[in-house]
């Protein structure tokens, strides 16, 4: 039987729905020695992380709680648009 | 200083519980809660070790990296790097890290290992971690990093006695220093995860609990209907708690006032005591018991955890009108008291959000607003029950709460679009575990805070209390004089002039006069208001003679006054203090004035019309 391999493109943080499973690709720089990516890749935003959409805010889906190791974390949109990430078995 | 003392610092990720190990030390008495962002500032204490040795204790702002963003983080950075004015590096840096979260907390005990400075580790909340089935290989972990590693649980008597036998002994080698860019700082994680695997077993990854709970708080639609229903029952257990007690206090005073001056001779010296000391402080102090019911729900609702959830409840919101959801806890705090709420924006990350939150955060009800607010609803508004539950004083206590809220909103509104740079702003706040508030604690907190109460009253409340009874008594009437004896003095003629300024908003010239005290401190209009009423011939209580002597319209208007007028003398100082510009304090004392003035006329106005 033959394998059938599937390359599932990766995503932005912020396009996932609440309840989804992602592994973090990488934090993208919006801008050049941007601190916002900084921070994000300090609090554990790395290659092959783990995180799950645990809420939504309650006003336009903004901001969303991101579960990553054991913490939770709570990103504006534009902020969880940096992180690029892949689901589905992939991970 | 002698030769033997050991300067420690502790360091580690915001809420692993550092200021919780600090008091436990040294015996100190710091604010402890649980969010990120309790301590903004160095705080030193110190203990004798059981050696003889003197141990000095600097307790720092908690950070995620030594590349700091925000200014309580720049303190952290500094101090570790030996570059904090006047500061000497620590001897020892005990890093503190929340056994539960390792994941997070281990990358920081690296990048500091990594200043190549003595590091201790110690694993805080282990009995949290137990309780969840997390097991920690210590000695493993230990063997791993190459520093020693202890255990603590710092909100238990005798939690920190590993750490102190550990910092007691020889102080460890220190880790070769390494420099910090962007590559070595991705290893860090590598390591973090390999130190997990080895060393640390979790069941899972986060508390049932907290689960459980945040389906519920942080729900669109029923997380802000919990939120609505806390802050509103917070405002009438305001109400209903601290109201009957106050009485009592107020009867009390008023009765052992007639007593003590009953035994006096009568002149001056009597009418002080009765009518400055027992009316006006007496009066105040009344309101102690409601000051104590709020900070009460506040320490609770700090210590719960459940403060942050707010904060991501409300954050599209205050984005909208120019803040943060990050501003919230500032704000909160700012109803106990402004001081402690424009210190608490150190740990908002982004400049512009940090000014705005300073600017309207003395709009937010502190509780030396509420004894004036009490006395005039109390006097004005009548103890109607709306669909028989809701007491119609409570109601209005809550909309002037309310007042100030979405007059801070307009404010925001406003900065934010005069504001031209309009660059991103970064919310990136961590959600703590829940936590049932410890007895202990919110003992201590409202000790301190009743204590702050007190030396206040016995200080500068006291001080113009005496002033406003010198004032309103001397000089006293002419010969043949018609009008009160009051008329003479000098409150009279100062308070005539200020009459003139505010007349347009109903205010006649005893309530104009015990505007200036209350600029001091705000309890003290209420004061003022007691003493210059008991010395003009009032008897009874303040409320009744308030009741006879002003119209609705000049007691609405005073309460829309008091929700945004400029006050107090120490807010504006600790704008000066915290922002570094006296332009900024200029802003907002110019701004609070032409609200409240222009508010207080429409209400003023309006209600002259209607009744």
């Amino acid at each position: 039987m033959r394998t059938i391999l599937v390359w599932i493109p990766p995503v932005r943080l912020s396009e996932l729905p609440k309840g989804a499973l992602a592994v973090v690709e990488r934090v993208l720089d919006v801008h050049a020695a941007d601190p916002i990516a900084q921070r994000l890749r300090d609090l554990g935003f790395v290659d092959g992380e783990p995180v799950r959409v645990v809420a939504v805010g309650p006003m336009g889906g903004d901001p969303v709680l991101i579960q990553i190791g054991f913490t939770r974390f709570a990103l504006r949109l534009a902020e969880a648009a940096r992180v690029s990430v892949r689901t589905g078995v992939a991970a | 200083m002698s030769a033997s003392t050991l300067r420690i610092a502790l360091v580690g990720n915001p809420n692993c519980g550092k200021t919780a190990l600090f008091n436990l030390l040294t015996g100190g008495r710091q604010k402890v809660a649980n969010y990120a962002g309790v301590t903004v500032e160095r705080k030193e204490g110190r203990f004798m070790a059981p050696s003889g040795r003197l141990l000095q204790i600097l307790d720092l702002p908690g950070t995620y990296s030594l590349e700091a963003n925000s200014p309580d983080e720049q303190i952290t950075r500094d101090i570790c790097a030996g570059t904090y004015p006047g500061e000497a590096v620590p001897d020892l840096i005990v890093c503190v890290a929340d056994a539960t979260n390792l994941r997070l907390h281990l990358r920081f005990v690296l990048e500091v290992q990594r200043l190549g400075r003595p590091v201790v580790l110690a694993l805080n909340m282990m009995d949290t971690a137990r309780s969840r089935g997390i097991v920690i290989d210590v000695s493993e972990l230990q063997r791993r990093l190459g520093l020693p590693v202890v255990e603590t649980v710092a909100v238990k008597r005798g939690g920190a006695q590993a750490l102190i036998e550990q910092v007691d002994g020889e102080v460890p080698a220190a880790a070769p220093r390494r420099p910090s860019d962007a590559a070595s700082r991705a290893d860090l994680h590598a390591q973090v995860r390999e130190l997990l695997a080895a060393t640390v077993t979790m069941p899972r990854v986060t508390a049932e609990i907290d689960d459980a709970l945040d389906r519920w708080t942080l729900h669109p639609v029923f997380g802000l209907a919990i939120l609505a229903v806390v802050m509103f029952l917070v405002f009438q257990a305001v109400y209903s708690l601290g109201k009957p007690m106050t009485d009592a206090i107020g009867d009390g005073f008023g009765w052992l006032g007639g007593h003590v001056a009953a035994w006096m001779p009568a002149g001056p010296l009597q009418s002080l005591v009765n009518d400055g000391l027992f009316g006006g402080l007496g009066t105040v102090l009344g309101f102690l018991p409601e000051i104590l019911v709020l900070f009460l729900f506040i320490i609770v609702l700090e210590e719960s955890g459940y403060l942050p959830r707010a904060a991501f409840l409300l954050d599209r919101l205050m984005l909208s009108v120019g803040l943060t959801g990050r501003s919230f806890i500032p704000l909160l705090s700012s109803f106990a008291c402004a001081i402690p709420g424009i210190m608490g924006t150190r740990s908002i990350t982004d400049p512009r959000d940090r000014l705005a939150t300073i600017l309207i955060a003395p709009l937010m009800t502190c509780s030396a607003r509420l004894p004036v607010y009490a006395l005039l609803i109390g006097a004005f508004i009548p103890t109607h029950y709306v669909f028989g539950v809701f007491n119609l004083q409570g109601i209005v206590l809550f909309a002037l709460y309310l007042a100030g809220i979405l007059g801070a909103m307009l404010v925001g509104w406003v900065m934010k679009h005069i504001r031209r740079d309009k660059s991103e702003h970064a919310l990136m706040m961590e959600l703590p575990s829940y936590r049932v508030p410890k007895l202990r604690d919110v003992a201590i907190g409202l000790y301190e805070r009743g204590m702050i109460f007190l030396r206040r009253l016995t200080g500068v409340i006291l001080g113009l209390t005496v002033l406003m009874w010198f004032l309103s008594t001397f000089p006293g009437a002419p010969e043949g004089a018609t009008l009160p004896a009051i008329d003479y003095s000098f409150a009279g003629y100062i308070g005539r002039g200020l009459q003139y300024v505010f007349a347009p908003i109903g205010f006649n010239w005893e309530i104009s006069l015990a505007l200036i005290p209350a600029f001091a401190a705000r309890e003290t209009a209420v004061a003022a208001l007691a003493t210059v009423y008991l010395v003009g011939g009032e008897s009874g209580g303040l409320g009744q003679a308030l009741a006879g002597q002003i119209p609705l319209a000049s007691a609405l208007s005073l309460l829309v006054w008091f929700a945004y007028a400029p006050q107090c003398m120490s807010t504006l100082a600790i704008i000066k203090r915290e922002t570094d510009s006296w332009r900024n304090v200029a802003i907002s004392f110019g701004y609070m004035f032409v609200m409240a003035y222009t508010a207080s006329f429409i209400v003023y106005q309006v209600t002259r019309a209607l009744t």
